[in-house]
């Protein structure tokens, strides 16, 4: 187990360096000079456009800028923000718990809901049940998140009145942030019904988010169950007069979940992705919209070093999906 | 009895729902504002954008002079009066007494607001050698852009109440400079401590002003919390707390303010618009913007140095159709340079007529018989002034069409946009101005003065005659004058056609039913001292 944690981790390295030239080559191929875009139409004399050259470093050649930056990364420096003059690492840590407690109610959503779906489609092939909750899933599958959001926030919140329309707590509610997660915030805080307030602030971006990755995994798990239950052994287990619950559970689930997880893995990636504008819609205080604003105001440091970061989460989550192969499956653990 | 289970969860969970619905909108005297993003940082000093001013300068801070809310007048601030010598060139400002800082954590003071605060705040900004210049970063670009740097030649404190501004040249648009929110007022004993502390960079993040409203938390992007500064020098602001929720979307910000989640929303979708109209919660405002959206003509560039050829343009082009398919009627037609709401505006001005065939005659008396083709660069972005300069563009090719004047569209990335047309590349190009300080020589002198050509001048239009009458303005102390020398400046660029005027946009911003006495800010703003909330 060790030596195959080693070989993932090696993995990592070399796409870490690709990810640093990546964003920072990507960035600087934008046809745009930050500098001029934020003076606007007034426009700025030649004079203090040369001061705030050299204060970003653009007087320099793009690889020793490239290396500068490295160098600063390397040690856990990710650089200031243009606007806001603060480091980018302070910045990312105030907003990243909110990204990961959207991302991670999300995922929760997505598997709870779509594991079921896809096994109760694969037991029911061909019949309406089937049919049903493919269509629904297809339908998720190709709902535009901002669309599929807005329609939410319209019937749930303005007609209805069930739920919030945006945002993370009731300004009602005055919380320090102690973990940044507004769930245990609330939790340990003294402000009574501060966290009911907190989960009813999570119900609709939640689902918009999670919707998406849902409508994958139900239908990653149909297909992965019906090649399963085909398999001869399932039969054995059926004709040895098992329980049939305990078939599709035990037996074929089980076996039928690897390409699910490798799914949920790779769904990481989508759920930071639509993080984006599910944030920028509900008002989500979370990297998404971070990264959104720093691209629109050409706040290099930002979007790096925010993109950086969320390549360091999804290689994390990777290489913890990895892991899990082995867990479940011994004979990947073993393979050398 | 499965379906019974299952009616029951439903019931359960609906009634559960309902009954967890919180109080919106929150109790009385809390105003809540949806604003549409999270300040750059808490010092008005070191930013330009909006978001900025909104969550500092306009409610936080005060300066010397201000704008009376909801116009573009000037009325003293911390300064009770000034006095201007006969030359111009020197500022004496008396300062007003028993003024207060706010208390917070991290500071209390000991002393009522003097010279001292005045001087630092301006020393600060203008002097690269003062301590606090480099501090967070340091860059003042609105006070730079509005060449104060090279303006001021000393800032004086003459006695504990009075202090001097002495300029290098006359400016009378200098008073209406110091009513801008880089103007603000900050406290030199706090900058003190803080120095002293070795966290000076505090005094940018945790404000201290004399404003009527201070800030108590701020989250980023999600929440910034203000309570009334109960010593205020105008007395208590008549709301209790202030809150800006953060909601960048604007059709969400329309849901929260139908949902009663907050009272004031700037910037609405147009599409919401019609229906905000109709709905018996919302009381719909509107005022014409401190803008105005053009078509610049390339004056240093053949056929446009011909001012036939302007003139003509600019009759072929059809506004009504602009203003019903551009600004989808948020816009009402412009025939000066600057909007109707400035001093100065020149009512006598005759609008070019939109007159096709007239137009064609004029080109060919300017030796065009069969046209000629040329560009339109259209923004890449949507502006305030001009809402959409792609249909723009499109609508006026057609236009010019009609006359034989063929024109392709061209667009940059807008930093590019911005660098090109200021060298001047193009032929014709849309752009626009926002006002800064509500005087005219912010529009006249920093669009269209001699100058400006090769930075903010981007028609590169130098008219000895205009730039003669707008130096004049520039000097001369009396309003009188100056609102004589601007008109007379106008009737020159209508004249001579440096650009086609198009547009001055109209501001919309819904306000909930129970909220009295809020008035548009022609900045821009949103300034909520002087705001209440009915019970």
């Amino acid at each position: 187990m060790l030596g195959f944690l080693l070989r993932r981790l090696g993995d990592v390295i070399p796409t870490f360096f690709g990810v640093t030239i990546l964003v920072f080559l990507m960035i600087h191929l934008i046809p745009s000079d930050p500098i001029q875009m934020r003076a606007g139409e007034r426009s700025i004399d030649p004079e203090r456009y040369a001061e705030l050259q050299k204060e970003y470093g653009f007087d320099r050649p793009l690889v020793v800028q490239y290396f500068d930056y490295l160098g600063g990364v390397l040690q856990g420096d990710l650089g200031e923000s243009f606007v806001t003059k603060r480091p980018v690492i302070e910045e990312f840590a105030t907003l990243f718990p909110a990204t990961i407690e959207l991302s991670i109610a999300g995922i929760l959503f997505a598997v709870i809901i779509g594991l079921p779906l896809g096994v109760i489609a694969a037991i029911n092939r061909g019949k309406w049940l089937d049919h049903l909750t493919m269509s629904l899933s297809l339908t998720g599958y190709s709902m535009p998140i901002f669309w599929w959001a807005l329609l939410l926030i319209m019937f749930f919140s303005t007609t209805l009145g069930w739920t919030p329309v945006s945002g993370r707590l009731s300004i009602m509610y005055y919380i320090e942030p102690t973990t940044g997660f507004m769930l245990i915030d609330t939790l340990i805080s003294d402000e009574k019904g501060a966290f009911i307030s907190a989960l009813r602030h999570l119900i609709l971006p939640t689902i918009a988010l999670g919707t998406i990755p849902m409508a994958v995994i139900a239908r990653m798990t149909r297909s992965s169950m019906l090649e399963v239950l085909g398999e001869e052994y399932i039969r054995v287990a059926r004709a040895k007069g098992l329980a049939p619950m305990r078939v599709i559970m035990v037996h074929a689930l089980r076996n039928a979940l690897i390409p699910v997880i490798t799914v949920i893995g790779l769904q990481v990636g989508v759920l930071f992705a639509g993080a984006i504008l599910t944030e920028t819609i509900f008002s989500w205080p979370g990297i998404g919209k971070w990264i959104v604003e720093a691209l629109n105001r050409r706040d290099y440091p930002t979007i790096q070093g925010g993109i950086l970061m969320i390549a360091f989460v999804v290689m994390g989550v990777n290489l913890l999906v990895d892991l899990m192969y082995g867990v479940i499956n011994p004979r990947i653990r073993h393979k050398r | 009895m499965k379906a019974n289970f299952v009616k029951a969860a439903i019931g359960a969970g609906l009634l559960a729902a309902t009954a967890l619905a919180a109080p919106t909108a929150a109790s009385a005297k809390t105003l809540v504002y949806c604003s549409e993003g999270s300040p750059e940082g808490f010092n008005p000093q070191l930013y330009t954008s909006g978001t900025t001013f909104d969550a500092t300068s306009r409610n936080v801070f005060n300066r010397l002079v201000q704008f009376k809310r909801g116009t573009t007048t000037i009325v003293p601030g911390l300064a009770t009066s000034w006095d201007v010598s006969a030359d111009g060139t020197e500022y004496t400002f008396n300062l007003r007494k028993g003024v207060k800082f706010q208390t917070t954590d991290a500071f209390t003071p000991t002393r009522d607001f003097n010279a001292d605060d005045v001087v630092f705040s301006f020393r600060r900004q203008w002097d690269k050698e003062h301590p606090y210049h480099a501090v967070s970063g340091g860059g003042y670009e609105y006070f730079n852009s509005m060449s104060m740097g090279e303006l001021i030649k000393d800032i004086v404190k003459v006695d504990d109440y009075t202090v001097k501004f002495i300029l290098n040249r006359p400016e009378a648009p200098f008073i209406a400079n110091m009513a801008m929110d880089f103007a603000s007022v900050l406290s030199a004993e706090y900058a003190d401590q803080m120095m002293e502390a070795g966290t000076p960079e505090n005094v940018d993040l945790n404000p201290v002003g004399t404003g009527p409203f201070q800030v108590v938390q701020y989250q980023k992007d999600a929440v910034i919390r203000y309570k009334a500064f109960p010593e205020y020098w105008e007395g208590k602001a008549a709301i209790d707390n202030l809150i800006f929720a953060i909601t960048p979307d604007s059709t969400v910000r329309y849901q929260k303010m139908k949902a009663g989640e907050c009272h004031v929303m700037p910037y609405p979708n147009p599409a919401d618009l019609t229906a905000m109209e109709s709905d018996g919660d919302i009381n719909l405002m509107s005022q014409e913007g401190l803008n105005v959206g053009y078509l610049g003509y390339n004056t240093q560039k053949e056929p446009f140095t011909n001012v036939k050829v302007r003139k003509a343009l600019n009759m072929a082009i059809n506004k009504a159709a602009i203003i019903e398919g551009v600004y989808q009627g948020a816009g009402v037609a412009a025939k000066n340079p600057i909007p109707p709401t400035i001093w100065s505006y020149n009512n006598d001005t005759v609008d070019d007529p939109y007159d096709p065939e007239a137009a064609k005659k004029l080109l060919a008396e300017a030796g065009y018989p069969d046209g000629f083709t040329t560009d339109i660069w259209a923004m890449p972005v949507q502006r305030p002034y001009n809402p959409n300069a792609r249909r723009m563009a499109e609508l006026v090719q057609a236009d010019w069409a009609a006359i034989g004047v063929n024109a392709e569209i061209v667009s940059y990335e807008w930093g590019e946009y911005l660098e090109r047309t200021k060298k001047g590349e193009q032929g014709s190009f849309m752009l626009g101005w926002t006002g800064d300080n509500g005087d005219p020589d912010n529009f006249l002198a920093v669009l269209l003065g001699c100058d400006a050509v090769g930075s903010a001048n981007r028609a590169q239009w130098c008219n000895e005659e205009f730039d003669s009458l707008i130096q004049q303005a520039k000097t001369t102390a009396d309003v009188l004058e100056r609102t004589r020398l601007y008109e007379e400046a106008q009737t020159v660029f209508k004249r001579e056609a440096p650009w086609a005027t198009i547009a001055h946009s109209i501001v919309f911003e819904p306000v909930r039913k129970e909220v009295v006495d809020y008035k548009i800010d022609p900045f821009g703003g949103h300034i909520f001292y002087g705001v209440d909330i009915k019970e």
